[in-house]
């Protein structure tokens, strides 16, 4: 483990918009942006969502207070939704 | 579903982030199993010390059994006595085995140096994303253990990047659960992510998809861990012991 994470910040609940990523081979990739005041983003951002949900990604909404929730589709309010892959036991 | 993603074993597909509300959606792939909440944690912990009772009574009574009948046989008593210690201990190896990176994901492993260039640059950024999902002791404890230590209604979770521990209420007692990601080589952390958000999701659906591996005494555990996990595991102990 790096030293990197002993000093970070929460970054994503710090950004004044809302983001979509996916966690993958990079580490992760933000997919979408968007504020409830921008409809359009708003937009994009839930066809980004569902494309990855057809693709087999599950979606959780991640609260700062380190609560999360199941999604199926884009909450206007949420801060952050990972988009992450099955789990499988054994 | 995304082959890529469920890999060679594939999860039975639900459908589209498919579930009720808030329930995980792998629930679906392992329907005939009881969802897994408090009482029937217990009784797992039962089963699993009766079943480490009925394999060792046999060779305990044969240890004492033997030289009272002749002294002669205090060798073969001996050898009963050393499989009584030894099945419990087989069986906490493969508990503490839930927190061993598999071959060639261990972080260091031989790799060409493009490819590990490239690694080390997703890792780093994994590794960014899981320390802003976790709080500042938590971060802590990842930074010095590689473990992520999660408080649920269930007891104090370990999160590790194959597997988690649950160290059960009181801090006496803990599980060990086989679980994992699905899909193409991610990063550690990523691994870590993807376990940490599910159970925060879903913690009892958590519970009933991973594979339980190990129930026991943390003591008996601990001996089996390497010394950074045993460090996360005294930490949850201390956690799960003070009412979380």
């Amino acid at each position: 483990m790096t030293s990197r994470i002993i000093c970070g910040r929460n970054r994503f609940w710090e950004a004044a918009v809302s983001r979509l990523i996916r966690m993958d081979h990079t580490g992760h990739t933000e997919l979408a942006q968007w504020s409830a005041q921008d409809e359009a983003a708003f937009g994009e951002a839930r066809e980004a969502l569902r494309a990855e949900l057809d693709r087999g990604y599950f979606a959780v909404s991640s609260d700062v207070d380190g609560s999360a929730e199941q999604v199926r589709e884009l909450p206007l309010d949420a801060e952050l939704v990972i988009l992450r892959r099955p789990i499988a036991g054994g | 579903m995304d082959a890529a993603l469920v890999g060679g074993g594939g999860l039975a597909g639900p459908g589209p982030g498919s579930g009720p509300d808030g329930e995980l959606p792998e629930l679906a792939s392992v329907h005939w199993r009881p969802r897994a909440d408090a009482r029937r944690l217990r009784r797992s912990d039962r089963l699993w010390t009766l079943s480490t009772v009925a394999h060792t009574a046999p060779f305990l009574a044969t240890a004492i059994g033997l030289p009272l009948l002749d002294p002669v046989t205090i060798p073969v008593a001996l050898i009963a006595l050393a499989y009584a210690w030894f099945i419990p201990e087989l069986y906490a190896a493969r508990g503490a085995g839930v927190v061993r990176e598999p071959r060639g994901r261990r972080v260091g492993a031989a790799r060409s140096a493009t490819a590990g260039a490239g690694r080390e640059a997703a890792d780093s950024r994994a590794l960014g994303l899981l320390g802003d999902l976790v709080g500042h002791a938590a971060r802590e404890l990842l930074a010095r253990t590689g473990m992520v230590l999660e408080r649920g209604e269930l007891g104090v979770w370990l999160v590790a990047g194959a597997g988690a521990l649950l160290v059960r209420p009181g801090g006496r007692r803990v599980q060990c659960y086989c679980v994992h990601a699905t899909g193409d080589e991610l990063p550690r952390a990523d691994r870590v992510a993807h376990l940490l958000l599910a159970l925060r999701a879903d913690e009892s659906g958590f519970a009933t998809v991973a594979n339980l591996t190990f129930s026991g005494s943390c003591w008996r555990l601990r001996r089996r861990l390497p010394p950074p996990v045993r460090e996360a595991l005294r930490a949850a102990v201390a956690a799960a012991a003070r009412g979380q």
